[in-house]
């Protein structure tokens, strides 16, 4: 069953566009021509990997960001800057840390000029819904983690806002906490107590998008796209182990490993095989475990991306840079949700410590151009040395300074575990000290 | 102002308490304090009671209080000053790139070699009164106070959290509501700090400031500082000692019933997210929270401060740019094409007026006298690291002596160190020692203790588990220290190192001239030269001799203190 009894458009985005200008090469984009339009009575998720510009999204329709191209139009017009009737919670919370409890719910309510006595009393009735009675007078810091993000809320719902934006609200807490506000802040709105229209939120949590939205949009990495959008058809509360359940998040899982058919490179097509590829920072004792695993009972080879998730008490978002690492060197071969080692992954496991090693680096050689570059250049050289910072201004050249620095980190981490190069961290420079 | 008592409660208790009493008598006296001074300082010049400074123990009080006062002045003007120059360099970019480096460099230098002429100018603004040179001598202090407390404010601008940013101006806050709710308090905790260390630094001016002499002509102010002259100048070690025992009374005053507050106040805005230890509310903030009157009077003030912190103000736009968009390079080009004509400028004519009066043969004469203080602050450091580093390890293991020593340590930066001179020179005098060697040790006595409270707070942070690891594979002897402590309180040495160098070369102007009764002892260095230049009225030798010794301080901390601060914190910090 579905809440939405009247729809009417509340925020539009059209063709939005963001992008970090750089002089040296073409522009830098984040979001890439995103639409999405909004209704009066629904939940919107956000879902996508960490890099996928859906923050980027949700502050450009908080009015914090200015889009380089495109509109977003609130209630039919421009959105210029913050817009009234929209309020924001944040992954970190964001609290004044030195207003008490009672101070930082009135803080937006204060900034409009709202009397003193009329403040009160809608602080009073936020902070009574959102279950922090008792606590009006306490400091952020006195308070556990989910009730520090309940204050983030009765200061977002205390403005009676149209529209709610959460920025991964729940990531910064742990399990049962999370689960908890989730809870609460579902029956809140299902029985319609929240002075809200409509809730828009950014996760990476599939389970968390399933269990809370009414749509889901999954948007697709480097540029971030809306890859697809999904209608959650089940009625609140939800059951996570309600089989119809499991398949939507099954699904999701496949379509979020499923690779984008154009444009970006393929790191499995070898003609695709430039330095400019991004890679995830992942660790090496990650990737060896979880190949490890992946060869052992009960998966012998062979696991559901979900159920493996969920065994190894990783979210989507940490598992599927792994994976992806993974598929990267050849070891192992993602495909609609499922996650297989490869005759190489297989190899790995079986040896032991010097030749895994061995395999990682010829591995490492084959699938990393960067890795390979870095050595090429270090063989060449009289000194058998090389400095960090022409790779890295080279692949800034391609990618975000962040992507650049996560890219180089690996290239450093990986190429030090299989013995190709050292690195000296105080000179940023790679070498063949040490290396036999 | 604060939130202790719940209205429900306070109702049965509205009668005035104990506290209203003493905080009453706090109040007024104060008062009197100020009308008295204020009278003073219309005084004409020449009327014999207006600069005449009487060694008579019983005039001290009085002096204590003005001279409080010209210093409580003087940090009004520097947080004036700090609300001014830093939140405009904090916020306008092409703004900050010249203002930064000018406060830079007047962290560097002698500001001392400036009182000259700045003592010139204010007496030509009030002729013939007191007012004139009240200014001057508070000019003086404010110089010694304002940019540690204006780079603290900058810092603290540059480094709000961004999501607290975000959080303001997604729920409308304006540019002016923002500044003073979000800005303002996450300034706090360091402005405060660094008001208390600016406090102690103003004292070691107050001495040099208010007695003033400019060629031929000597100005008293009555204060402390001229009293101290005075007493230096006629032999009499007992005026010394009530010297040294008011300023005492004053430091402490101040330290109790301003300070320990404040600074328990602003922890309050410290930004962390996990409860830490709270020590004790000090006596003065129960009474400010207990007394009824004054927390009334707090209340109304917070109040009107709550209005006014509210006002709808903006200023420019309100969408923020996205990372490296905006700034036009063909703009920043020319903003530094100006910025570098004026330097060319400036430069230009001090060159051109130093060039009147002196030769190359001077220039080189002050540069060989910089590189002899040099010598002197470098033997300096090494002595009083040797000496205050494995004390500082020591006390700082113990939690309980560094509880005990650390408040300690902080009085004695604080002490002015020149008022601790007449024993040297006496003791120099009496036993006919070389006055190059031994005048030296006074350049550090003020400011090696940076380097111990810096070491205590280094030692007490070290984890603990690492010093169980090394006890655990019996890590013992040099090795312990080579290894494992040195290396972890290596940063907050380095903090301590650097207040205490340069305060040492400000220290040199006053150190290597000392004087008693008729006795004056100099000895060689770039000290002696501005402060003999200055005695003479030779402003182009006093120029020179500030330029040179600012040069040497500019690239002692460029090419020492900066790259060991670096080292430190890319290598040894414990993160």
């Amino acid at each position: 069953m579905d809440a939405v009894v009247e729809k009417t458009s509340l925020l539009a985005v059209q063709g939005c566009r963001q992008a970090y200008h750089k002089d040296a090469s073409a522009d830098l984009v984040v979001l890439d021509d995103v639409n999405l339009t909004l209704h009066e009575g629904e939940i919107v998720a956000l879902l996508g990997r960490s890099g996928s510009g859906k923050s980027t999204l949700l502050r450009i329709v908080a009015g914090l960001l200015r889009p380089t191209a495109g509109d977003v139009l609130w209630r039919g017009t421009k959105l210029e800057g913050p817009p009234e009737g929209v309020a924001m919670v944040f992954q970190s919370f964001a609290l004044f840390p030195w207003l008490t409890v009672q101070e930082n719910v009135e803080i937006g309510l204060e900034a409009r000029g709202v009397s003193r006595a009329e403040r009160e009393k809608r602080a009073e009735e936020a902070i009574d819904l959102i279950g922090l009675g008792g606590f009006e007078s306490a400091y952020p810091k006195e308070l556990s983690g989910g009730m520090r993000q309940r204050v983030g809320l009765a200061r977002a719902l205390v403005v009676h806002p149209d529209l709610l934006l959460m920025d991964e609200p729940f990531s910064a807490l742990d399990v049962l906490t999370a689960e908890n506000l989730r809870t609460d802040l579902i029956d809140l709105w299902s029985e319609g107590k929240l002075p809200l229209k409509s809730v828009l939120m950014v996760t990476h949590n599939i389970e968390e998008a399933v269990l809370m939205a009414d749509r889901i949009l999954v948007f697709s990495v480097n540029p971030g796209r809306v890859a697809n959008e999904l209608r959650v058809p089940f009625a609140h509360p939800r059951n996570r182990h309600d089989p119809a359940f499991r398949k939507l998040v099954d699904d999701i899982y496949g379509l979020m490993t499923r690779r984008p058919v154009p444009s970006t490179p393929t790191p499995a097509a070898p003609q695709a095989a430039s330095i400019a590829m991004a890679l995830h920072r992942v660790g090496t004792n990650l990737m060896a475990g979880l190949m490890e695993t992946l060869a052992g009972p009960p998966y012998n080879g062979r696991a559901d991306l979900p159920a493996l998730a969920e065994s190894l008490q990783l979210e989507a978002d940490e598992l599927l840079p792994l994976g992806e690492s993974l598929q990267l060197l050849q070891f192992a071969v993602l495909e609609e949700g499922d996650l297989h080692l490869a005759p190489a992954g297989r190899a790995f496991v079986d040896a032991d410590t010097e030749e895994r090693k061995t395999i990682f680096a010829a591995a490492l050689r084959a699938h990393v151009p960067l890795v390979n570059m870095i050595r090429q250049v270090l063989d060449e050289r009289w000194n058998h040395r090389a400095s960090a910072v022409r790779f890295r201004d080279e692949l800034e050249d391609h990618m975000s300074p962040d992507y650049a620095e996560d890219t180089l980190r690996s290239a450093i981490a990986w190429g030090r575990y299989a013995e190709l190069y050292s690195y000296d961290e105080e000179a940023e420079q790679f070498s063949l000290d040490d290396i036999g | 102002m604060s939130n202790t008592f719940h209205p429900a409660l306070a109702g049965g208790r509205r009668l005035p308490s104990v506290w209203d009493l003493v905080a009453i008598l706090c109040v007024f006296g104060a008062l009197v304090g100020v009308t008295h001074v204020a009278r003073g300082t219309l005084q004409p010049l020449n009327s014999p009671e207006a600069t005449a400074i009487s060694l008579d123990p019983s005039h001290l009080p009085a002096y204590a209080v003005r001279t409080t006062l010209r210093m409580f002045a003087a940090l009004a003007a520097s947080l004036l000053f700090t609300f001014t120059y830093a939140v405009a360099a904090a916020k306008s970019r092409r703004a900050g790139l010249l203002l930064i480096p000018i406060l830079d460099i007047l962290q560097s230098v002698p500001i001392l070699g400036f009182l000259t002429f700045t003592v010139v100018f204010f007496m030509s603004l009030f002729p013939g009164n007191v007012m004139g040179l009240e200014l001057a001598a508070i000019f003086a202090i404010f110089t010694s106070q304002a940019w540690n407390m204006a780079f603290s404010m900058y810092q603290s601008l540059k480094t709000v959290p961004g999501d607290l940013e975000e959080a303001a101006i997604s729920f409308h806050l304006t540019g002016w509501q923002r500044f003073w709710r979000l800005e303002v308090p996450f300034a706090t905790p360091g402005l405060v700090w660094n008001t208390m260390m600016s406090m102690s630094g103003g004292w070691f001016f107050v001495t040099a400031s208010e007695a003033i002499s400019v060629g031929d002509n000597n100005w008293n102010l009555p204060g402390i500082g001229s009293y101290v002259a005075m007493a230096l100048a006629k032999s009499d070690i007992h005026a010394v000692i009530y010297a040294i025992i008011a300023m005492l009374v004053v430091i402490l005053a101040y330290d109790q019933l301003l300070f320990r507050p404040l600074v328990a106040w602003s922890l309050k805005f410290r930004f962390e997210t996990t409860a830490g230890a709270t020590a004790a509310d000090p006596w003065m903030l129960k009474l400010l929270r207990r007394a009824r009157l004054l927390q009334w009077v707090g209340d109304s003030i917070g109040g009107v401060f709550a209005v006014i912190s509210g006002f709808r103000l903006s200023l420019g736009p309100r969408w923020r740019p996205m990372g490296g968009r905006a700034p036009s390079r063909a703009l920043d080009a020319l903003w530094l094409a100006v910025l570098l004509a004026i330097l060319a400028w400036a430069g230009w004519r001090i060159v051109t007026y130093v060039a009147t009066e002196l030769a190359w043969k001077d220039v080189g004469h002050a540069v060989f006298l910089g590189s002899l203080t040099l010598i002197r602050v470098s033997v300096l450091m090494v002595i009083a690291s040797a000496i205050w580093v494995p004390i500082g390890v020591w006390i700082g293991l113990r939690p309980l002596w560094a509880r005990r020593v650390q408040p300690v340590a902080q009085f004695l930066a604080a002490f002015p160190a020149n008022l601790l001179f007449p024993p040297f020179v006496l003791a120099i005098v009496t036993f006919h020692l070389n006055a190059d060697i031994w005048l030296t040790p006074l350049m550090v006595l003020g400011t090696q203790w940076y380097i111990l409270f810096n070491v205590i707070a280094g030692a007490s942070a070290f984890p603990g588990d690492l010093l169980e690891a090394a006890e655990n594979f019996r890590v013992g002897g040099v090795l312990w220290w080579r290894r494992v402590i040195l290396p972890g309180i290596f940063p907050y040495f380095v903090t301590g190192a650097i207040t205490a160098s340069g305060g040492s070369w400000n220290a040199s102007i006053v150190a290597e001239v000392a004087s008693w009764g008729n006795t004056k002892l100099t000895a060689h260095g770039l000290g002696a030269y501005i402060a003999q230049a200055t005695d003479a009225g030779d402003m182009a030798r006093v120029v020179l001799g500030v330029a040179v010794m600012s040069a040497y301080v500019v690239l002692f901390n460029r090419l020492l203190w900066r790259p060991m601060y670096a080292y430190a914190n890319r290598r040894l910090t414990l993160a």
